[in-house]
């Protein structure tokens, strides 16, 4: 019993990784006002990337560099067609999810062609803590991005509540104007946000394709971004709740893989939807608890406008 | 110069600011024609115009949030390029806007550190930044809690979070933008306590106002704008409120408007034992019995967020009392849904009109026949009647002298006032017998009030409507109401008639003393 507990509970925080990259990015762009529905789309192409080059390359670091870059570019392109060319951003970031897939989709039959594994980061286990009981072997013999996903959220919380920056970033998604009339340069923020979240959400893809599961393959991420986008509203854009709703979300995860791997004589279709079910369920319990979005969410901004 | 605060803040120096000629163009509108104005170290100059002269928009050029067709603007006699706010902080000035800029979710301090460096650099430093508010709070008698939410502050305690983050800033020219739009009588006195100490230690004031009595009891000097261009700058001593109202609407107008009396009819509104909660789930109604004849205002009197909203809101039917009647025309309509109760020839005019009184992103047409639009003659079976729609649309913009260039216009680019006539063309054309006015005049100018008022006491007599009037303003319900009822705390302490009470005994009841227990 103790190692299934053990098993389950392991994968589960591995499971959290890609989660908890892709929504602490998500985040920080909702919080100054960018919705980007694309994160699906850039983690495709993040895991694409990362994998072909440690392929290519045979070297880890420089894989996840690639992944770091070409989610920094999405984060660019987002950014520039949300903040500046202001367009809707509900309709843009299926745009950016959609081109996303298609994209890694046709880079990896042209480049790639079939399936390959390739070995990916390997377990770094911290010394003296990895020797713990119990704690030891689940929370500490881990790879290193899934420590960078945990480190995420202090580090994110410290950003938003304790610096200058992370003030103009709530700020800023709250009352734009307000924030412009003490001379905060909104788009500057905003592009800082979103591109910050393309390149967790570039980490995100790479925490697949190169440190979980060490394959590359059509659609790889099955709609993970959108989970993501989801525990941004679950964890109402607070990094430690989004913390929780990622453990919930993978733990539940977990044990469906456990179900399935243990052949448990229940339908697969049903396991496989558990994790959504749980989703809509939390989320729509939680609709009652009415904490409200940022105010100048999913608004582009003109100076002068109220 | 400018003592205490210069201990604390760096503050920057405005002598004077000398705007020339300045011009600015909206699509449709030229906002500012030829502009000039100047201020200097030590005074209140008043900016004064009716809604739309173009007074917000000749400050929000001073503060970088427009930029100036033409023109050129001069801070203590050199030529200055004021491209963003940030631009006008740097020379001394700071801007109070007529909606307040405050993040609500924040706290006041957050407010105030919001853009400025931080003096640990990548860290915040909000104990700092909250002692320093602390001083500022004493030194200026602005008392505010820095640690509080905004969004748990009053009206009044926002504004001077407002006027905290500009005193941080080490701004000495002050703009405030109708800063008395939203204030009760004596927030409105507070604030101007607070602002002629300020003048007193050195600071300047630039104030707009279309509120004839403060802009004399505060001003040095007086600029009226009107319809984008400067009428005349004088100083307050040469002004009296007839002259600055004649300059400013450009004819004669009536400050008061004539009271007739007439015979009351037949109870049309009671109340009986209305209890109601509020938003934040306490009784906001306890208890409330009122009765409002055909043919009479009934106002209601109280500082604000006595029950107020909650009062007019539970007769519309948009919610709901835990207990007690609503009668109109002696049927029991408590609990009726609000397209009954029109129907049931109940009209309304929200205290929240861009929120509840019109659809923002309709046109004029549309926002006119609202309430109606599913009856004849507007309606025709399951189709719209767009000629007589039409028709009618012309006829109420003509009567209620609603400034558009159409019918089809957005309701959007309509001034204040004129939206407030759209909403009164609706709901009085709809030849109501009961109306419930919810501060009807709050954030108009003078014309507009005068027209609103008007408009009341006309319907009153020729269409016998019981009115309930409900008003921050206790001038506007002394000069229209018959009688009048003091809320406090959701109760009422009395019910007066108005020629058979004084202001001061109203002014004991707003604070809580019960009718009978008035020595
Ligand atoms: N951002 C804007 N776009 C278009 N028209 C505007 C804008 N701001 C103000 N106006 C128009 O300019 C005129 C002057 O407005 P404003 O300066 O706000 O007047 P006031 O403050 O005196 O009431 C009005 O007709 C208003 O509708
Ligand atoms: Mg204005």
């Amino acid at each position: 019993m103790e190692a299934i507990i053990i098993g389950i509970t392991k994968s589960a925080i591995r499971l959290a990784t890609p989660y908890l990259y892709a929504s602490i990015g998500e985040t920080l762009g909702q919080l100054s006002g960018v919705l980007n529905l694309g994160v699906d789309g850039v983690m495709l192409m993040g895991a694409f990337s990362a994998f072909y080059t440690v392929l290519k390359t045979g070297n880890l670091g420089l894989g996840l560099l690639v992944a770091i870059v070409v989610g920094a570019i999405f984060g660019l392109l987002i950014a520039f067609v949300n903040v500046t060319l202001k367009a809707e951003q509900g309709i843009s970031g299926i745009g950016f999810y959609i081109f996303g897939q298609g994209l890694s989709s046709v880079l990896f039959s042209v480049m790639i062609g079939s399936v390959h594994t390739v070995n990916g980061f390997p377990p770094l286990p911290i010394p003296w803590f990895s020797d713990l009981p119990l704690v030891g072997e689940i929370l500490f013999q881990q790879n290193i991005l899934v420590y960078g996903a945990f480190a995420l959220i202090p580090l994110s919380w410290f950003l938003l509540t304790k610096t200058p920056l992370g003030l103009n970033i709530r700020a800023v998604g709250q009352n734009p104007q307000a924030a412009d009339s003490l001379g905060v340069n909104i788009v500057r923020i905003r592009y800082f946000t979103v591109i910050a979240g393309g390149i967790l959400s570039g980490i995100a893809g790479a925490s697949l394709s190169i440190a979980l599961l060490n394959v590359f393959q059509q659609n790889l991420t099955n709609g993970m971004g959108f989970i993501a986008v989801a525990l941004v509203y679950f964890g109402a854009w607070r990094p430690l709740s989004v913390l929780n709703g990622a453990l919930l979300f993978s733990t539940v995860n977990a044990i469906q893989i456990w179900v399935q791997v243990k052949g448990i004589n229940i339908p697969p279709d049903f396991t496989l939807m558990m994790p959504y079910l749980v989703t809509i369920v939390v989320l729509t319990a939680m609709a009652k608890r009415r904490v409200r979005p940022p105010a100048a969410l999913n608004k582009p901004f003109q100076r002068g406008e109220e | 110069m400018i003592k205490n605060s210069s201990k604390i803040i760096n503050l920057i120096k405005v002598e004077t600011v000398e705007m020339r000629g300045i011009v600015k163009q909206f699509p449709g509108v030229l906002a500012n024609d030829h502009i000039n104005f100047d201020v200097h170290v030590g005074e209140v100059h008043t900016l004064l115009g009716e809604n739309g002269a173009g007074k917000s928009t000749l400050m929000k050029i001073l503060y970088g949030i427009y930029h100036q067709d033409e023109g050129e603007i001069y801070v203590n006699g050199k030529l200055v390029n004021i491209r963003s706010p940030l631009d006008a902080i740097r020379l001394g000035i700071g801007m109070v806007h007529q909606h307040f800029m405050l993040v609500p979710t924040l706290t006041v301090a957050e407010n105030v550190a919001l853009g400025l460096p931080s003096s640990r650099k990548f860290l915040l430093d909000l104990d700092m930044v909250t002692e320093r508010i602390k001083e500022l709070v004493k030194i200026n008698g602005l008392y505010v809690d820095p640690e509080a939410k905004v969004w748990q502050l009053s009206v009044g305690e926002q504004q001077r979070v407002e006027i905290l983050k500009v005193l941080y800033r080490g701004a000495s020219l002050l703009i405030l933008d109708e800063p008395t739009a939203v204030l009760t009588p004596q927030e409105v006195e507070e604030l101007f306590h607070v602002l002629r100490s300020m003048i007193k230690r050195g600071y300047t004031i630039i104030f707009i106002s279309h509120k004839l009595r403060e802009v004399l009891s505060l001003s040095n000097r007086i600029t009226i704008l009107r319809d984008g261009k400067v009428v005349k700058t004088l100083p307050a001593v040469e002004a009296t409120q007839e002259k600055l109202a004649r300059l400013m609407v450009g004819r004669e107008v009536l400050l008061q408007v004539e009271h007739p009396a007439v015979k009351l009819g037949k109870v049309a509104l009671a109340l009986e034992g209305i209890w109601v909660q509020g938003d934040e789930g306490l009784h906001a109604l306890r208890g409330i019995d009122l009765e409002v004849h055909s043919g009479e205002i009934l106002g209601i009197a109280g500082v604000s967020g006595n029950g107020q909203s909650e009062l007019a809101e539970v007769i519309a039917g948009l919610r709901k009392p835990t207990q007690g009647k609503v009668f109109i025309k002696g049927i029991n309509v408590t609990n009726w849904s609000p397209s009954q109760l029109l129907d049931y020839g109940l009209s309304y005019i929200p205290e929240e009109r861009m929120r509840d009184g019109v659809v923002q992103e309709f046109n004029i047409e549309e926002n006119l026949i609202l309430k109606d639009h599913i009856h004849p003659p507007y309606a025709k079976g399951i189709f719209m009647n767009f000629h007589k729609i039409g028709q009618e649309s012309e006829r109420l913009i003509k009567n209620f002298d609603i400034r558009t260039p159409s019918r089809y216009t957005s309701l959007k680019s309509l001034s204040g006032g004129n939206i407030q006539k759209l909403i009164l063309a609706r709901e009085l054309s709809r030849k109501p017998s009961v109306l419930v006015a919810a501060q009807p005049t709050r954030g108009l100018d003078i014309s507009a009030t005068e027209y609103v008022h008007r408009q009341l006491i006309e319907q009153r007599i020729k269409l016998k409507t019981a009115t309930l009037l409900i008003s921050d303003d206790l001038d506007e319900i002394l000069s229209l109401a018959d009688r009048i009822a003091v809320i406090y705390e959701g109760e009422i302490m009395g019910v007066v008639k108005r020629n058979e009470v004084s202001v001061e005994e109203l002014g004991m009841m707003m604070g809580g003393v019960h009718k009978d227990n008035i020595p």
